[in-house]
Parts: C-alpha cells; sequence; structure tokens
C-alpha cells in the first residue's frame, strides 16, 4: 500500500500538468487586461450575431449529422448480418484519415456551379433549378462525414461491449425491438457516444479550414477576422476564450444531464448477429457513406494528381512524409503517456482537484489551432525572456519541445478518452482478484494491466498520431526549422489557390493517415472475429 | 502498469529533449520568415546560394503568424528579414516596429518609390496588379470601365466577387476609400453586393470558373491567377480589362521584404534584398508565378507581356496597410462576407 505522501504526490503532479496545459490558455486570458473595445463595438454591430447564429446552427447541425451516420452505423455493425459486413466495419473508419479541408475543397470543387455534377445536370436536366455549393447545408455535410467516425468508433464499443443478453432480456420483458433499441441499448452506450459527440463538436467548433472554404463565417470567422484582417491579436484571444468558456458550459451541462447514472455491463462479446430482411440495403447505406466521405474525395484527388503529370517523389517529398510520421508518432507517444498518468491518478486518487483538474488538461481541443499555438508561442518567449535575464540564453520558442507541448494541449481530450475508457476495463475486482492468487505487482501490471488496456492504448496512439499528422495551424507557426510536413505543403500551395497542385500532398496525408486506421481495424476484427479464448 | 507508463513518458521526454536542442544560425547563414512559399522562393534562395554561398534558411507562414512570431521573439529573434505577399502585411510589420529602416542607393534604384516605404523600412519585390476579368461571349469590352462602375445596376446579378476576407479585396477597397472617401466607397461596395451573381468566392480560380460557366459575367482578380488558367487552356473564353485607365489606374500590390529589427546579421540581409531587385532574381521571383517585376529595367514574362501595357495606381503601396482596418469595418458594415 502506498504512503499518503506518495499519493499527494501523484496528485501534484497530475496539477502540474494540467498547469502545462493551461499556460498557453492563462496566457490568453491575460488579453483581457488590455480593453479592445473598438473591435468589440465593430463585431457587434456588425456581424458577431450572425457568426454566433451560423456557429450555432453548424453545431446542431453536425451534432444530427454524426449522430445519426455514427449510431445508425454502428448498430448496424454490430448487431446485424449483411453483406460486406467484415470488410465495412473497418472501413467506415477510413474518413478519419481525410481532413476536413480537403474534403471541403473537393465538395466545393465538386458542387460549385462550374463543377461537373451541375454541369452535367443543366445538360441533361436543365429544368433543375441551380444550387449553390456554398450553401450551410453542405458545411454540416461536409463535417458530418469526417467526423462521424468518433462517434461510430466508440458507439460501436459500446454496443458490441453490452452484448445480445441485454437486449433478449429486453424483448422478453415485452420490448419490441425498436423500443429495445431506444430504451435500453441507447441510453447504455449513451457515455460513448457522448464522448464521441463532444470530439466531433469541439472539432467543429475549432474548425477553420473547412468552413473558410465553402465562405461560411462562424465564431473562428470572427477571431480569424481581428487577427489577420484588423491586425488585433488580443481582439482574436478574448474571442477564443469565450469560445472555451462556451465549451466548459457545454460539458458540464452534458456531464449533469448524464446524472450518475452507470451502467455495468455484463461482459461477453457474443458476435450473434440477426440477418435482417433488407440486409442489401444496410450495405447500400453504409456503402454510400463511405463512398461520399472517402472513396469520392480520394479518386478526385488522385485524378489530379495524375492530371498534374503524377507526383514528384523526390528526396524533399520524401522528407515531408517522413517529418509528418516522426511528430505523429512522438506526439502521440506523449500524449499517451501523460494520458495514461492523468487516468492512473484520477482512478488512484479521485479528488475533486484531480478530476478538475483532468478537466482542464482536455479543454485544448475546442481551440483553433493558431490561437493556441500563439498562446503557446507568446508563453514560451516570455520564459525565454526571463531565463535571458538570468543569464541563460536557451532557445524555447520553434523548437520541438515547443511544437509537442501544443500537440499535447490540442489533442490531450483524444487521447485521455480510449486511455480512461481502457483504465477501467481493468475493474479494481479483477486486480484484488489476481492479488488475492498471489501475483505480483509485476505480474498484474503484465498479465492483467497490459492485455486489457491494449486496445485501448492502441486506439488512443492511432487517433492522436492522425490527428497529429493532419495539424496544420499550430505546425505552421511553431515547427522548427526544416520540420516541414504535408499539411504545412498543403497550406503554401492552397495559399496561392493551387488546389490542383494540393493534391498529391494531400493524397499522400491521406494514406498516411490510413496506416494507423488500418493497424487499428485489422486488429480489433481479428479479436473480435476470433473465437474467445 | 506504472512503470511502463512512466518509462514510456521519460522516453517520450528524452526524445523531445534531444531534438530541443536547436542549433544557432551560423555565421554564413541568413535566416528568413517568408508569407512568400517555398515553390516560389525556393529557387531564389537556391540561386543566391550559389551565387554567394551564403546559406538561407526559412520558414513559411501566414504574415499575421509570422508577425506575432517576430513580435514574441523580440530581440531573441533568429530572423534577418521578413518577406510578405500584401504591402497591409509589411505596413502591419513596420507599424509594430518589426523592420528597420535601410538607406540604400541600389534598392532606391531599382525599386518604384510607390511600392517602397515611405519610411524605407520595406521594399517590393514584385508587383500583383487585381484588376477585371469577363467572358468576351457575353459582355462588350466597351461596356466595362472600373472597379467603381461594376456597382452600377447595369450589370446586376452579372458579378462574382471573392470573399472579403481575402486581403487583396481589402487592399483594394483601402485605395478607395483613400481617393474617394468612406461614404462614397461604402456605397460603390453596397452597390457590388447587390449586384453579385452568388455568394462570393474563397478563391480568384473559382470565381473565374465560375464566369466561364456562365454563372456570371464579369469579376475581380489578380491576373496571376487568370495567367495561370490561360496557361492550362489558352482557349478558355476569359478576358482581362485594365480597370480605371482614366482614372487612378489599376489597384496594385506587391510582395515584399524587409530587414527585421533585431536582425542578428543586417548587413548579411542588406546584400540579400539588394541582390533580390536585380535583374536575374527578378526573373526568378517574377516569372514564376506570373508577376511584375518591380524593377522596370527587367521585363515581364512573355506571356504576362502578352496581356498589354496599363497605367497603374501611383498611390504609394502603404495606403492598404494604413486603411486596411477601415476597409475591413467597411466591408463588414456593407454586407461584404
Amino acid at each position: 500500500m502506498r504512503t499518503r505522501g506518495a499519493l499527494s504526490a501523484s496528485g501534484a503532479s497530475v496539477l502540474l500538468l494540467a498547469l502545462l496545459v493551461l499556460v498557453p490558455i492563462v496566457v490568453l486570458l491575460a488579453a483581457w487586461q488590455q480593453e479592445q473595445w473598438a473591435t468589440w463595438q465593430h463585431l457587434l454591430d456588425t456581424v458577431l450575431w450572425r457568426l454566433v447564429g451560423n456557429t450555432l446552427f453548424l453545431m446542431v447541425g453536425v451534432s444530427a449529422g454524426v449522430l445519426l451516420l455514427g449510431v445508425s452505423l454502428a448498430w448496424c455493425v454490430a448487431t446485424l448480418e449483411f453483406p460486406g459486413r467484415r470488410w465495412l466495419q473497418w472501413a467506415l473508419l477510413l474518413p478519419m484519415a481525410m481532413p476536413a479541408y480537403v474534403l471541403a475543397f473537393v465538395m466545393v470543387d465538386l458542387l460549385d456551379y462550374a463543377g461537373p455534377i451541375q454541369t452535367f445536370l443543366r445538360q441533361w436536366l436543365p429544368m433543375l433549378p441551380d444550387f449553390s455549393a456554398r450553401h450551410p447545408l453542405w458545411v454540416v455535410i461536409t463535417l458530418s462525414l469526417v467526423l462521424y467516425p468518433y462517434v461510430y468508433m466508440l458507439a460501436r464499443l459500446a454496443f458490441e461491449a453490452q452484448g445480445r443478453a441485454v437486449l433478449e432480456q429486453a424483448r422478453i420483458l415485452g420490448d419490441t425491438a425498436s423500443s429495445a433499441f431506444f430504451r435500453v441499448a441507447l441510453p447504455m452506450a449513451r457515455p460513448g457516444i457522448a464522448a464521441g459527440l463532444a470530439l466531433a463538436l469541439m472539432e467543429t467548433l475549432a474548425d477553420f479550414g473547412a468552413v473558410s472554404i465553402f465562405n461560411f463565417d462562424t465564431f473562428t470567422t470572427a477571431i480569424y477576422k481581428s487577427w489577420y484582417g484588423l491586425f488585433n491579436l488580443q481582439a482574436a484571444a478574448q474571442l477564443a476564450s469565450l469560445l472555451l468558456l462556451f465549451v466548459v458550459v457545454a460539458l458540464w451541462l452534458e456531464r449533469r444531464g448524464r446524472s450518475r447514472a452507470r451502467y455495468s455491463e455484463i461482459g461477453g462479446r457474443q458476435t450473434l448477429r440477426s440477418r435482417p430482411r433488407l440486409a442489401w440495403g444496410v450495405t447500400l447505406f453504409a456503402f454510400s457513406v463511405l463512398f461520399m466521405a472517402f472513396l469520392l474525395p480520394v479518386s478526385r484527388l488522385l485524378y489530379w494528381v495524375i492530371d498534374n503529370g503524377l507526383m514528384q517523389v523526390d528526396a524533399r517529398f520524401l522528407n515531408l512524409i517522413w517529418r509528418t510520421f516522426l511528430l505523429g508518432t512522438m506526439a502521440a507517444l506523449l500524449v499517451l503517456s501523460l494520458a495514461g498518468w492523468l487516468a492512473w491518478v484520477k482512478r488512484h486518487q479521485p479528488s475533486r482537484s484531480v478530476s478538475v483538474a483532468v478537466r482542464l488538461a482536455t479543454l485544448g481541443y475546442a481551440l483553433p489551432g493558431s490561437v493556441l499555438a500563439g498562446g503557446i508561442m507568446i508563453s514560451f518567449s516570455a520564459v525565454e525572456g526571463w531565463l535571458a535575464d538570468l543569464g541563460l540564453g536557451i532557445v524555447l520558442v520553434s523548437t520541438l519541445a515547443a511544437l509537442l507541448l501544443a500537440y499535447v494541449v490540442r489533442f490531450m481530450a483524444v487521447g485521455f478518452g480510449p486511455v480512461e475508457n481502457a483504465l477501467q476495463q481493468v475493474r479494481p475486482s479483477l486486480v484484488e482478484a489476481a492479488r488475492t492468487l498471489g501475483a505480483s505487482s509485476a505480474e498484474v501490471g503484465r498479465r492483467v494491466y497490459v492485455p486489457m488496456m491494449l486496445p485501448g492504448l492502441l486506439t488512443a496512439l492511432l487517433l492522436v498520431g492522425i490527428d497529429v499528422m493532419k495539424e496544420m495551424p499550430a505546425t505552421l507557426l511553431l515547427r522548427p526549422f526544416g520540420w516541414d510536413t504535408l499539411a504545412v505543403r498543403i497550406y503554401e500551395l492552397t495559399a496561392e489557390g493551387e488546389w490542383q497542385r494540393a493534391a498529391a500532398p494531400a493524397l499522400t496525408l491521406v494514406l498516411l493517415g490510413l496506416i494507423p486506421v488500418m493497424v487499428l481495424t485489422r486488429r480489433r476484427a481479428e479479436r473480435l472475429d476470433s473465437p474467445q479464448g | 502498469m506504472m512503470r511502463a507508463i512512466a518509462t514510456v513518458a521519460a522516453a517520450a521526454v528524452m526524445l523531445t529533449g534531444l531534438w530541443a536542442c536547436s542549433e544557432p544560425a551560423a555565421e554564413e547563414e541568413l535566416v528568413v520568415y517568408t508569407s512568400r512559399n517555398d515553390h516560389l522562393i525556393k529557387p531564389v534562395f537556391d540561386a543566391y546560394t550559389e551565387a554567394t554561398g551564403v546559406k538561407i534558411r526559412y520558414i513559411t507562414d501566414n504574415a499575421a503568424a509570422l508577425t506575432a512570431r517576430l513580435q514574441a521573439e523580440g530581440e531573441r529573434s533568429p530572423a534577418d528579414m521578413l518577406i510578405t505577399v500584401d504591402a497591409g502585411n509589411l505596413w502591419n510589420a513596420a507599424d509594430k516596429d518589426l523592420l528597420q529602416p535601410l538607406d540604400s542607393q541600389v534598392l532606391a534604384a531599382n525599386v518604384p518609390a510607390e511600392l517602397t516605404d515611405p519610411e524605407n523600412r520595406w521594399f517590393g519585390l514584385t508587383v500583383r496588379a487585381r484588376t477585371l476579368v469577363y467572358s468576351p461571349e457575353r459582355v462588350d469590352p466597351s461596356a466595362l470601365s472600373s472597379y467603381e462602375a461594376l456597382a452600377d445596376p447595369e450589370w446586376k446579378g452579372r458579378l462574382c466577387l471573392r470573399t472579403s476576407k481575402k486581403v487583396y479585396n481589402q487592399s483594394l477597397v483601402a485605395t478607395m476609400i483613400q481617393r474617394l472617401g468612406e461614404e462614397k466607397t461604402e456605397e460603390i461596395v453596397r452597390g457590388w453586393v447587390a449586384n453579385l451573381a452568388t455568394d462570393v468566392f474563397s478563391n480568384d480560380t473559382a470565381l473565374m470558373e465560375a464566369i466561364v460557366a456562365g454563372q456570371c459575367d464579369v469579376g475581380i482578380v489578380n491576373t496571376y491567377y487568370f495567367g495561370r488558367m490561360k496557361q492550362d487552356n489558352p482557349q478558355l473564353p476569359l478576358s482581362l480589362f485594365w480597370a480605371n485607365q482614366d482614372s487612378s489606374g489599376v489597384h496594385v500590390n506587391i510582395s515584399g521584404a524587409g530587414i527585421t529589427r533585431h536582425a542578428p546579421r543586417p548587413e548579411k540581409a542588406r546584400d540579400l534584398l539588394e541582390w533580390m531587385s536585380q535583374p536575374e532574381a527578378q526573373k526568378l521571383l517574377a516569372d514564376r508565378n506570373m508577376e511584375y517585376p518591380v524593377n522596370a529595367a527587367v521585363e515581364p514574362a512573355e506571356e504576362v507581356a502578352s496581356w498589354g501595357e496599363f497605367q497603374s495606381d501611383d498611390l504609394n503601396v502603404s495606403v492598404a496597410g494604413a486603411l486596411q482596418v477601415d476597409a475591413v469595418k467597411l466591408m463588414d458594415r456593407a454586407g461584404y462576407r
């Protein structure tokens, strides 16, 4: 047994970690010291309310979209048998590798008046009215298509963990199939679904790339307008901290709404699935989602790459790939270990301050990347300044450390969820049983924790890896010399409007993101389809 | 388990520490922050290194981020030079005291005064013209005259514009404010918005594609985007019109550079800046993106020259920066998204 002193030391370490994550955010809050009423007044008088309205619309729309797609697909894959299920169940995760800004560009290109779809329609069905490719609905669809995998993945895990027994009991007790779903399966899966939804919404709030391609103005637009257009970084930081406040309130409400409901799931991963009458219909539905979110954009990118005379794979390009991969791996390992630590302390020393610290440490996901990067840059250069005053000429800004810290702050939420879930799988009773049976603590680690947590840890590792590789604004601002990534190259080409030329790095980025998705899904597929034993 | 986590954490931290030490630039090197991007600027730097042996390390990003970085780094900044597109961004950097004045005969001779900071803190490198583009199938060029005239009711439902969030449009409107005053300019911008055929576009190329497809008849674009499209498809039914030839002249902007306030190697930076205003570098800078050289002694690329000569606006381009905030606010008021 541990002593009290050791426990509070670990508690302190969590607070320290939360503080580290908080520093850039606090720097942003410090912006409130300088009032920027002129800018605020202007925004209030002109665009702010429209932007808030747009943002709310987008959140409601994306919630509906990811829930509809994510939950229904997860349910189908987890409980129904249909043609192609075995490969669709992992292929449906592929859109995760697609950066939102890339899908957005492909969508606008395809749907615009001058694009192939409307050109075709005008030619063959001239009576149809024209439509705008920059309609808000397309923004909702685009973001839903790239973000539904978060909900799908976590909901599927939950549905699969429920096992059929629960549902069968509900049916025996007189529920119809649909009411069994709504009254039993869905509420039980709620924590997983809510976690997936929270990730999707935080990403929606932070998104700038995709919405700016649609020219759909959201709250982030106001942030960037203040910074880039009105040369006012303080006002931008103030707006960003308001955004954060909004997220805090939303998360708090969600937690309250969930009340204290706990469901202990009766285990057993029975993979018995019923075959619906319209099995092919299910296949068609799942395939169309996959087609829209992944196959279509990838083939469009491929078309451009070929159209541009294929890509030039030279040493520089290979270097981009290598750096992208390296950054993804390093950041993912770092996030994983810190998230593991947080989850561990939260479990073994549950106190109010620890759980608050943990919640604070996972806020960064909702911050627009470049605002966060700005906060990190400012705080690092302040520390640099203090050190210089002490006679220590240490460079911090634009070092790998600064960049990795940015990734940790931004993506802690993505890694923490799966890690915490994985740890919860290891019920204390299991550990106690192992100890009672005489296992040493090393043995408990090796034979209980590691095998039980491995899938969750792997999930966290891969999710963070993918997100880091797609990350653009913080990488741009904080990268050391020579650390250009594929996302950086995409930015450079698109900044000059050369979208078609950006197809080569974009396609490479998607393919690179596929590797983790494949690993993730293959492992799971093997585990689930092999007999238990 | 805890030990495993701790080991991974330690390994990750050590790995970070390993990479974190970044060695300072060597004496024979220059450090440049540039928002003119890799594929356009690297050939220029490569040529310079070949000619002089001076190596150049650079970071690309957008101008606002690079400016914030310079500001945060202060006197510890490793950067010697800032290169941006759009004079507004250079004006902003100078306004925040991040650039130092430079008294250079070479630059004074090679870069026209209206494309240079009045206090010599930044200098134009290339010129970008923003003018009208139209469909020769549906528009008689004699009906076109100026940016202002696009607000006339005859263009109702025929005009395409790019978003007001793009700095190119902010600069255009800023120069209009300077010449016509806020009230008149706002009236014109409202007229533009009323004439829009569809939602504003997020890039110039998409705008021109819309004109070709018949969604609208006329728009405002930077000429190099036009050049790029024509290069891919010379038969495209799309033409340029030089705006405001009877009045203020075509709106021009620059990509340009200045030496940073705390440059560790100001002399070397000066050499590079002067070299970039000379013919060899001017060709490399301008031709690669079909822009115009600032140095009047250097001819634009053949393709670019084929679009004809034009009278350009002789207002100092720093106006774009000084009035950018006003322009953004004006466009917000006028409902130009």
